[in-house]
């Protein structure tokens, strides 16, 4: 399956730690104070925190969330102590805490049951200063119901949030988060998922810029019948320390997930991480379940890291695969283009546009597919490539 | 009229056990409406030869020259000895993922022409082209070669020959796993470029097969990296019948 020139490395099934076991909570004091000796901050540069591992710290105000409806979508600011804050998942670690309990309003965004949204919800945060601040947003879809939302983030800012996302039986939701950050924010987000029976969620990261941004999409997969599809897109610089860590829990019988990561990186110091966990339970019988992460390095001096790992608990499956890999160019590509007259730098472009196009295509919303690909030539241009 | 001189070439590639020496001094000259076809036993370096023309990066010449009309060859990058006349069929054509065929064809034509064809007259010689080849039009949208099986990737590089137009085309084994109607459409294919634009054709194979239908001028016998013997079409049926033990021998 591996491409050319990449070097495929196959992990060993063994689990590291099983991740069933750390432990979820909405309390600070419950989760250590950060260090890279833990693994799940092991990778990060601690100094581009910028406080926001701090106690308390402030809030994104309302008037710094744009909110474009479509159909008969529905959002409204509700206090963070209603009972429907926390059904979709519950803070596993301590930024995530942190970010529950300075939150103390919730936006949330409910497609009612039923209905079918053909437009795009846009939900765009920009911020302005360099002050941390914690954003607590929840997104339901009702049963039946069909819709796209695309979170976006832009400007310059210091943010910790948490997204839940709650599909009801039978629903079918894209949502997109986008990091599209100025230089100097960093910015930690913990996305919880739940999904009902028979539903479908495709779960898009798209990371852009940031000094450090840190997704973790979690999906707890409890009804049978459920699908996920997570896919990422990044493109990081010599500015960025782009973090994404996908975790797919299968629990219930006959679900499905995919997941689907691919980056670019250029310049010295880009680092991207990439940790997918899966964890097929005892009881999730009949889970077809794959991820993948690919990374292609454009120039030297960049650094991605890729940890696929996956924990099987039953025999009774219908699949489980992985795959990650990260290398420089193909020589064969680039030839076998080069050999048609096609300049070196256009190859190289045209290889990379390929190379991330296989996920760029699944995001499906016309305004997020050209904003990517802009960002692509941009990109490229950048790293002279 | 083109000219291609291949002079005393010494090529050699870098193992893991260090450098290795392929070709030892080919001699060859291949003119604008000539076709030259090479045999020759497996690993004698007939793929080499062509790679080393084309410019890959993995084979480095030690000794000797190639000329196309008199232009230093081995000074040119690999986009540039296209752009200068010379083509490559691939004996195993690379996938490249996420970039269609429309998109790979249209971006080389451009390259090569230093301007975008014309559409209307571009998307017309593209769908004439597929359509002589017998290919589906459907492999526009699909990405260059991934999952091609092997005789769609032969006539996707004889697709690529007529589209592109080259002066001098190096064919290895365009032949090889192409069934007995593929491989009348392919040769077609490289008749009409022969006609129409008066291509110099470098044909290598291991079959007399395809020479019924591209005649060949001249026969050149590859052995342990240069050319051991040249005739002309005779040569070929000799060698089907005899194999290539004589030469073997006269080696060891
Ligand atoms: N990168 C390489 N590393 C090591 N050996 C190589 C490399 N490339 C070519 N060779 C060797 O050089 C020799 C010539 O290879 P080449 O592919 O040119 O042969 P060929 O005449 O085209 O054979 P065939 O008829 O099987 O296609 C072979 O022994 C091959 O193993
Ligand atoms: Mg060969």
């Amino acid at each position: 399956m591996a491409q050319h020139g990449i070097k495929a490395h196959e992990h060993k099934l063994v689990p590291l730690q099983t991740r069933s076991e750390r432990p979820r909570s909405t309390s600070i004091s419950d989760f250590a104070e950060l260090s890279n000796r833990q693994e799940i901050w092991r990778y990060l540069p601690m100094d581009r925190l910028q406080g926001l591992d701090a106690e308390v710290i402030g809030e994104v105000s309302q008037s710094e969330l744009s909110i474009s409806l479509a159909g008969t979508v529905t959002a409204s600011w509700i206090d963070s102590s209603e009972p429907i804050v926390g059904t979709a998942g519950l803070p596993e670690d301590r930024i995530s805490a942190i970010a529950w309990t300075n939150a103390s309003k919730t936006l949330l965004v409910e497609v009612p049951a039923d209905q079918e949204i053909a437009e795009p919800v846009f939900l765009t945060l920009k911020l302005e200063e360099l002050a941390a601040k914690a954003l607590h947003i929840f997104v339901k879809v009702g049963a039946n119901a069909k819709a796209t939302i695309v979170l976006d983030h832009i400007g310059q800012g210091l943010l910790a949030e948490n997204v839940e996302i709650l599909l009801e039986p039978g629903a079918k939701l894209d949502f997109v988060s986008i990091q599209d950050w100025d230089n100097g924010s960093s910015h930690v987000s913990n996305q919880l998922t739940r999904l009902g029976k028979d539903s479908v969620l495709k779960h898009v990261v798209v990371s852009l810029g940031g000094d450090l941004v840190r997704v973790t999409p979690s999906v707890a997969l409890d009804s049978p019948g459920a699908e996920i599809q997570m896919y990422g897109v990044y493109l990081a610089d010599s500015k960025n320390y782009f973090e994404h860590r996908p975790y797919v829990d299968h629990i219930a019988e006959n679900c499905v997930s995919n997941v689907a990561y691919k980056g670019a990186l250029q310049g010295a110091g880009a680092h991207t991480v990439w940790v997918g966990d899966v964890l097929i339970r005892e009881t999730a019988i009949g889970t077809n379940s794959y991820e993948l992460n690919r990374n292609l390095l454009l120039t030297d001096g960049a650094r991605a890291d890729s940890v696929p790992n996956l924990e099987i608990e039953t025999g009774k499956i219908e699949g489980a695969g992985h795959a990650s890999a990260s290398g420089r160019f193909d020589d064969e590509q680039l030839f076998y283009l080069m050999a048609r007259g096609i300049g070196d730098t256009e190859a190289k472009r045209l290889v990379v546009r390929g190379f991330l196009n296989e996920v760029v295509q699944k995001v499906g919303i016309s305004q997020v597919e050209d904003r990517l690909i802009a960002s692509i030539e941009q990109g490229l241009e950048k790293a002279g490539v | 009229m083109a000219t291609l001189e291949i002079k005393n070439l010494h090529v050699s590639v870098d193992t893991d056990q260090g450098k290795k020496q392929i070709l030892r001094g080919v001699d060859l000259v291949v003119k604008s409406g000539e076709t030259h076809a090479i045999m020759g036993p497996n690993g004698s370096g007939k793929s080499t030869l062509a790679y080393s023309i084309a410019g890959h990066p993995k084979y480095e010449v030690t000794e000797g020259e190639i000329l196309l009309d008199g232009q230093n060859v081995l000074e040119m990058a690999v986009d540039e000895r296209a752009k200068a006349g010379l083509f490559l069929a691939m004996q195993y054509p690379v996938e490249v993922p996420g970039v269609s065929v429309s998109n790979f064809l249209r971006t080389a034509k451009t390259a090569l022409d230093g301007e975008a064809p014309k559409l209307r007259e571009w998307i017309g010689d593209l769908k004439g082209a597929m359509k002589n080849l017998r290919m589906d039009p459907d492999f526009t949208e699909r990405n260059v070669n991934e999952g091609f099986s092997g005789g769609e990737k032969k006539r996707h590089e004889i697709l690529q020959l007529e589209l592109l137009k080259p002066k001098i085309a190096i064919l290895d084994e365009t032949d090889s796993g192409l069934d007995v109607d593929a491989l009348k459409v392919v040769s077609e294919g490289v008749n009409r470029a022969k006609e129409e634009t008066g291509l110099g054709v470098l044909l290598i194979t291991h079959y007399t097969r395809i020479l019924r239908y591209i005649e060949p001028d001249f026969v050149h016998v590859f052995v342990a990296g240069k050319v051991a013997e040249q005739g002309g079409p005779e040569l070929a049926e000799r060698l089907e019948a005899e194999g290539y033990d004589r030469y073997l021998k006269t080696e060891a």
